[in-house]
């Protein structure tokens, strides 16, 4: 049995850790959420530049480790002036990391609808955003959100990573426990049943949410 | 910045042992996550009664917990229950059980997605239910497995960088040993250290990317 | 026909799946060997616990030492050469020649502060020799050996820095140190104003105060002579404000061990080797008791 001392202890020490962990998924989450929307319209513009900056942010970042992302921010930038703390590095790191694979599952999901209903929207005499915005986006969604809330339980989880770069997370604050009491098993027992908290409910949602999409499609 | 002192040829090949480790770990882990989900996403959709259920349990758990913890629990908790492995196989296990929970996700969603009605049709013309599964609904299913799993790869080789917490010397920690040296050194190792990893994960898209497009 | 080769294929990756797994199990066992046998040697014994330690070690042929892989003059993973060098090498060196005969009988193993305990508990390693101050807190957990190095925690600042001492470090002052060392408590206690920043190693303590993530690093001054060695930009400064003795840590209960132990390090104080060492990484002789 755990030995229940090292949870209540603690306690406040996981909640501030809890909070931070919350706080980085929730920004990093809504930050991904708008560069990914930015780079999935880049991808599929018209506008060669446009496009090619798209792919290429899309295939780097998806194909490199966040702990790397995240390691050029933290110790890379203040070489050109730029020093920013663990928080902050881990939680935009998370953002840019994140935002390569919204923009995919957003991107996937526009390619989803049949150009021929985008070309019959024009030629009904829909603008192009209105036509983005009454045609495809509401269709597109059904199939974007279950890789899209896949994505953003990844997100939380991969937060874990800002106890690395000092980022006073969940994680980190788990080690400094560890690190006092020697009590590692059960330190990181309870942290993982405070991960549980915020990605089995989540991943319950997402559950819920693809199969009503699903009957409704 | 200092690229000629990063890229001294006992660096270069300092990083390139990181990189062999990272490569190697990685391998023995597909193939071991790859066997595992297969096994246990099959169970998860032919719904055998207890099994099926524990598995769910199971791969739910895995699932929805961070990588790095489970890094730290088969390194340091999986003593206490007496299985003791070294630092690269405590990393190949945790790595391999925590992609077999996703491949076994994709495994059942791919099975799931063939129609109930070929099994029964299988069935009405004289097959097992398990000669149904493998001969209709696996063959079938594998296909579209294939891009989700090949980014459930790439994943799990880029996932090879958190295995720095328990001292894998892989090529991040390796990468760090030679940062450590001088901070001039820092955007060159990053620079070439996104080149490997970049490297690998784009041939391994582009090759699924052409076999899917062969097969269907 | 299609579904025929879908099938083979599945077949040979699951066969090269075996073929790996078998391939690594074998290969780990080469190179793992002994921690095996560390394992094996503890809990066959587990009986008789305090007499088979060393009987295991003997049995076995090999010390397994946890050292540091990342701190210049205890001990330091070289790039070039591949091999981990320093102080606290030579002394796991000494020790495996004082136990076994011969200093080749050595494995080494990396540790860092936050591992080294828990690899110790799990029988990953017979010993700890990394910069391991004795603490009253860590003598709950583990056995400790006779001091085998005096330390005391300082401060690492870049060349011009304001900071002269722990006087100077005042409310919002960034300190960085490692997790799981007593330099965290020791400057939390002085300092109660600074902000810690805890990193996993030294090394990314270090690089993170040369990335100005930080306004100076805390640690043992032995330690922090070494990052000064590596790097000239950065000095020591301020007089140490804490004892900090080092000792080689063994798990609970192996007393024979523990005297083997004490007994090799006071031939290495009358050979005069310890001396050598000593200032072979420190650079001048130890002072006096």
């Amino acid at each position: 049995m755990p030995d229940i001392s090292i949870w209540t202890d603690y306690f406040g020490i996981y909640m501030k850790g809890f909070g931070n962990t919350v706080a980085a998924s929730v920004i990093a989450l809504l930050g991904s959420f708008a560069i990914g929307t930015i780079i999935a319209v880049f991808r599929i513009s018209s506008v060669k530049p446009l496009r090619w900056a798209g792919t290429a942010y899309v295939e780097f970042i998806r194909n490199i480790p966040l702990l790397l992302v995240i390691f050029v921010f933290y110790y890379g930038l203040p070489s050109i002036g730029i020093t920013l703390s663990g928080f902050i590095c881990g939680t935009i790191g998370l953002m840019v990391y994140t935002a390569s694979f919204v923009a995919e599952a957003i991107r996937a999901g526009i390619m989803s609808v049949p150009a021929g209903q985008t070309e019959a929207a024009r030629a009904s005499g829909l603008s192009y955003t209105g036509t983005m915005r009454h045609v495809v986006l509401p269709q597109a969604i059904k199939i974007v959100i279950p890789p899209l809330s896949n994505q953003f339980i990844n997100l939380v989880k991969n937060s874990s990573i800002l106890g690395v770069f000092a980022g006073f997370d969940l994680m980190y604050y788990g080690d400094q426990v560890a690190g006092k009491t020697y009590a590692t098993f059960d330190t990181y027992l309870f942290v993982a049943l405070l991960y549980l908290v915020l990605t089995l409910p989540l991943s319950y949602a997402a559950l819920r949410l693809e199969r009503r999409l699903a009957g409704n499609g | 910045m200092d690229i000629a002192g990063a890229f001294s040829y006992h660096n270069l090949i300092f990083i390139l042992k990181g990189f062999g480790i990272t490569l190697w770990v990685a391998f023995v882990a597909i193939a071991l996550s790859f066997v595992l989900g297969s096994i246990a996403g099959t169970l998860r959709y032919m719904r055998i009664p207890v099994v099926s259920r524990i598995l769910g349990v199971l791969v739910e758990l895995i699932r929805n917990l961070p990588l790095l913890l489970i890094l730290f629990f088969t390194y340091f908790a999986m003593p206490d229950i007496g299985v003791k492995l070294g630092v690269m196989s405590s990393a190949i296990v945790g790595l391999a059980v925590f992609e077999a929970a996703m491949i076994s996700e994709i495994v059942r969603s791919g099975l799931s997605s063939i129609p109930k009605g070929q099994v029964e049709a299988a069935r009405s013309s004289g097959l097992s239910y398990l000669q149904a599964v493998w001969h209709i609904v696996l063959p079938q299913g594998l296909r579209r497995m294939v891009p989700p799993m090949v980014s459930q790869f790439i994943s799990l080789l880029k996932d090879t960088s958190l295995a720095i917490v328990i001292s894998l010397p892989e090529l991040m920690h390796n990468a760090k040993i030679v940062i450590a040296q001088s901070y001039d050194y820092t955007i060159p190792i990053l620079a070439i250290v996104a080149v490997l990893y970049f490297a690998v994960n784009y041939a391994l898209s582009l090759a699924a990317k052409r076999l899917e497009n062969k097969r269907i | 026909m299609k579904n025929r080769s879908w099938m083979t294929a599945f077949v040979i990756v699951t066969m090269l799946a075996v073929v790996a797994l078998t391939g690594c199990g074998s290969n780990e066992g080469g190179n793992g060997n002994n921690s095996g046998g560390a394992n094996g040697g503890a809990n066959g014994g587990e009986p008789s616990e305090t007499s088979s330690a060393l009987d295991a070690i003997k049995s076995r042929g090999k010390l397994v030492v946890g050292v540091k892989y990342d701190t210049k003059l205890f001990g330091l993973k070289d790039p070039a050469s591949g091999k981990v060098e320093g102080f606290d090498v030579d002394i796991a060196k000494a020790l495996a020649k004082q136990i076994l005969g011969d200093e080749t009988k050595l494995e080494l193993k990396e540790v860092t502060s936050k591992t080294r305990i828990p690899m110790l508990n799990n029988n990953d390693i017979d010993m700890i020799v990394a910069t391991m101050t004795i603490t009253e807190e860590r003598r709950k957990e583990v056995d400790f050996s006779d001091v085998y190095f005096k330390a005391g925690q300082s401060l690492l600042v870049k060349k011009g820095s304001p900071i002269a001492s722990i006087d100077d470090i005042k409310k919002g002052t960034k300190v960085l140190a490692v997790k799981g060392s007593t330099s965290v408590d020791n400057i939390k206690a002085k300092a109660p104003d600074a902000t810690v920043l805890e990193f996993d190693n030294y090394q990314d303590a270090f690089s993170a105060l040369k990335a100005g993530q930080g306004d100076t690093l805390t640690t043992d001054n032995a330690i922090l002579y070494g990052m000064e060695a590596q790097d000239p930009g950065y000095v020591v400064v301020g007089e140490p404000f804490t004892d900090e003795p080092y000792g080689i840590a063994i798990k609970k209960g192996s007393t024979d061990l523990l005297n083997s132990v004490n007994e090799g390090l006071k031939k290495l104080h009358d050979s005069g080797d310890y001396d050598k060492i000593y200032e072979q990484w420190i650079g001048k002789a130890p002072s006096g008791e």
